[in-house]
């Protein structure tokens, strides 16, 4: 198994999340797309770590994005749930306020 | 080369007799899965059977007596055939799919955690380097399909039922890893295997007696682990006298006794790590095993008597493990059950703060034995090896090569090649 | 086929087919489960890529911690049970097309990289499996122990790059990072309570 396939993994899973940022508009749907995002370039990390002679630096960089994924994570779902009090839904298209 | 599978004694024992690489390794996985898997399943038909015995004991009945003789033995074999039975329900309400598959997540987290539970010296399927970091992991797991089985049902009893398990599952695992790490910094290692080894001799080299912070770590150890099994008086998510059966309130036959194994399950699962991180393991606690397996590793043919000084090891691994579940038992049948703001309290305002500060003293235990009580030392060297973080690592003899070989390195295109077999020829001896 | 290929694809078609299923279904729990099947499946595929403390960690503050923080964010949020937010079939189309897109650009991208001149090109260290056992004692023979050279690597020392070499001459590793995003940790902890807690004195007014 060599690198490629490991990389076409890692942008399935970034497409994935890509596309699920784009079109859900729940805002939880959003936070999941992000976290795909995320998680397709600890792939990669991984993988160049694996099949190349540069060290732990890749696993090391893994790491801090699982730890700053879960920070994200508890942000994102504090803001949704103080947006889920104000207009009692959790539709992104409904946080129209500053339009104008 | 392959972590998951690397089974090593038995995949390169086929190796050795001419299979190939792939169906070796295969053949050795299916082997210990379904060691495992034995015991996964065995172990919650005895467990049940305790239950019911223990629980009658302690409330002055006798409990089961009929089925298998005077001791109703075959008691839970009989519950599992009548389960198996019954008719597979999903109610009207349920999203289908998540009814059906959250039983499997339960049981599929709960079975992983088996993986890397060793069950001796040597008796595990796969010797992790990060072993009690997995075993954690996995049983953190639980809880998601706790939460879907909960939310999936369609009914309000299961539905509180899983938001209590949530709230109290997440909170509580705080405060488990961090009674875990002790040990583990006292240690030097996350693998149980090793954990295992420092703890041999007698029983003062126990971890639990090692200092007064792990002593007191293994008992609010023990409290959390009970929670987050969600047993009494922490059974919240399951609460019979307020939500009908919690999140399992809509489940029937062999869907709900899938709950039922994982729970028993990881009863046992958390008391084994307790074992191993504080209760010596495999080892007896007065040195016999490693006398033994020590004269038996001179002679000729030692390997069949370290074999069976193996098995016994075993044996007194889940003698251990098996007595800390009927503690658990006994436990849930004594004391009353909490109100869930009370559990909440218990783990945020007490086991939290208790777990952090038992930490920081576990750290600085070490440390301060070694500047401030030079001359006490050998006193308190009788309880184990109290050794600043990180000294073990450097004082192990494999260091003084490690300088050696380091000086020596070759240019990469030749250390790769070092042959599999070479690098595989220094794993730990296993046992089957 | 090796046992080793075997795997990696099975885990790795679980981690597209989770991710798919994320993208597809209309459900927000049912969206949650196949987040967890992917992230899971991907815990694997670290384990294969010999990252087994990665892989752990992964598995217990993504998929144990992360995700359940989500469900219980899902079950708060969601105004009646089992409640869906339909994608319209315009969007639909035009993310299929962006993603078809997207995704055969990366793929070409991937081919056309000779990776075997690029990893010879950063022939630095040792393979991490052969450094490690030299440099630690313990339980080294097997590939993907990397938790004690990651702890290692923490503090400066890089047991990969060889304990004597260039790279450790100015020990500062990744310990101060590792004091940032724990500091980071502690003031998100806060905020998010801030941010979550009920202001029941607003919505009087």
């Amino acid at each position: 198994m060599d690198l490629n396939c490991s990389l076409f993994v890692g942008a399935v899973l970034f497409v994935a999340g890509v596309v699920c940022m784009a079109t859900k508009r729940n805002g939880i749907g959003v936070l999941m797309g992000v976290e795909l995002v995320l998680n397709a370039a600890n792939l990669n990390f991984v993988a160049f770590a694996n099949y190349t002679r540069l060290g732990l630096d890749g696993q090391v960089f893994s790491l801090f994005v699982i730890v700053l994924a879960a920070a994200e994570a508890a942000v994102a779902l504090a803001i949704a749930l103080s947006f889920y009090n104000n207009h009692l839904t959790i539709d992104v298209d409904k946080a129209n306020q500053l339009q104008g | 080369m392959m972590p998951l599978l690397a089974v090593n004694s038995i995949g390169e024992y086929l190796v050795s007799l001419d299979f190939s690489e792939s169906i070796a390794f295969t053949i050795a996985a299916s082997i210990h899965v379904g060691l495992v898997l034995t015991f996964f399943g065995v172990a919650p038909l005895i467990f049940i059977w305790l239950e019911r015995k223990v629980a009658g004991r302690i409330q002055d009945r006798l409990g089961p007596t009929r089925v298998g003789g005077r001791f109703g033995w075959l008691q839970t074999l009989a519950d599992g055939v009548k389960l198996i039975q019954k008719e597979d329900l999903c109610p009207e309400e349920a999203d289908k799919m998540l009814f059906r598959v959250s039983p499997y997540l339960v049981f599929v987290a709960s079975f992983g955690a088996f993986i890397a539970l060793p069950f001796g010296n040597g008796f595990v399927a796969q010797n992790l380097e990060v072993g009690l970091f997995f075993i954690l992991a996995l049983m953190s797991l639980e809880v998601l399909g706790v939460v879907f089985a909960g939310y999936s049902s369609g009914s309000k009893w299961a539905l509180f039922g899983g938001m209590r398990e949530a709230a109290q599952v997440v909170s509580y695992e705080i405060p488990m890893a961090i009674c875990a790490l002790i040990p583990v910094i006292t240690a030097g290692t996350l693998n149980l295997v090793e954990i295992g080894h420092l703890q041999a001799g007698l029983f003062t080299n126990w971890l639990v007696l090692n200092s007064p912070f792990t002593f007191f770590a293994f008992f609010v150890y023990f409290t959390v682990a009970t929670a987050s099994v969600k047993r009494a008086p922490f059974d919240l998510a399951e609460a019979e006298s307020e939500l009908v059966a919690g999140f399992h309130t809509e489940y029937s036959g062999i869907r709900w006794s899938y709950f039922f194994m994982a729970e028993y399950a990881s009863m046992f699962a958390v008391s084994g790590i307790a074992t191993f991180l504080f209760l010596g393991g495999w080892h007896d606690g007065l040195g016999l095993i490693d006398l033994l397996d020590k004269k038996l590793e001179l002679t000729a043919n030692g390997w069949i008597g370290q074999y069976i000084v193996n098995v016994i090891g075993l044996a007194i691994f889940i003698t251990k493990g098996t007595g800390l579940v009927f503690f658990q038992m006994w436990v849930r049948w004594t004391l009353p059950r909490l109100r869930i703001d009370q559990v909440m309290m218990t783990c945020l305002k007490y086991l939290l703060p208790i777990s952090c500060a038992l930490f920081l003293g576990a750290t600085v235990w070490p440390l301060a034995i070694y500047s401030v009580l030079p001359k006490h030392r050998t006193v308190f060297s009788l309880f184990g090896n109290p050794t600043p973080i990180g000294d073990r690592l450097y004082r192990k003899p494999a260091v003084a090569k490690v300088v050696e070989k380091t000086v020596k390195l070759e240019p990469i295109a030749e250390t790769t090649s070092v042959p599999a077999a070479e690098l595989h020829g220094k794993v730990q001896p296993k046992a089957h | 086929m090796t046992g080793h290929q075997l795997l990696f694809s099975i885990f790795a078609l679980t981690t597209c087919g989770g991710a798919l299923a994320v993208v597809l279904s209309q459900n927000v729990v049912r969206m949650a489960f196949w987040l967890i099947i992917s992230l899971g499946a991907s815990a694997g595929l670290f384990f294969l890529l010999n990252a087994d403390f990665v892989g752990t960690a992964q598995l217990l503050v993504y998929v144990g911690g992360t995700l359940v923080l989500l469900v219980f964010g899902v079950m708060l949020t969601a105004s009646g049970p089992f409640s869906d937010f339909k994608t319209r079939p315009g969007e639909t189309f035009m993310a299929g097309i962006v993603a078809l897109s997207l995704l055969l650009m990366m793929v070409f991208t991937v081919c056309s990289v000779d990776w075997k001149k690029v990893v010879a090109a950063t022939n630095q260290g040792v393979p991490i499996s052969t450094a490690q056992s030299v440099a630690t004692g313990f339980n080294d023979s097997e590939e993907g122990n990397t938790a004690r050279p990651l702890g290692m690597a923490l503090l400066g020392i890089r047991v990969d790059h060889g304990i004597d070499s260039g790279a450790n001459a100015n020990r500062i590793g990744y310990l101060l990072p590792f004091e940032i995003a724990s500091m980071h940790l502690l003031v998100v902890l806060i905020g998010a309570a801030y941010l979550a807690r009920a202001k029941r004195r607003v919505q009087e007014i």
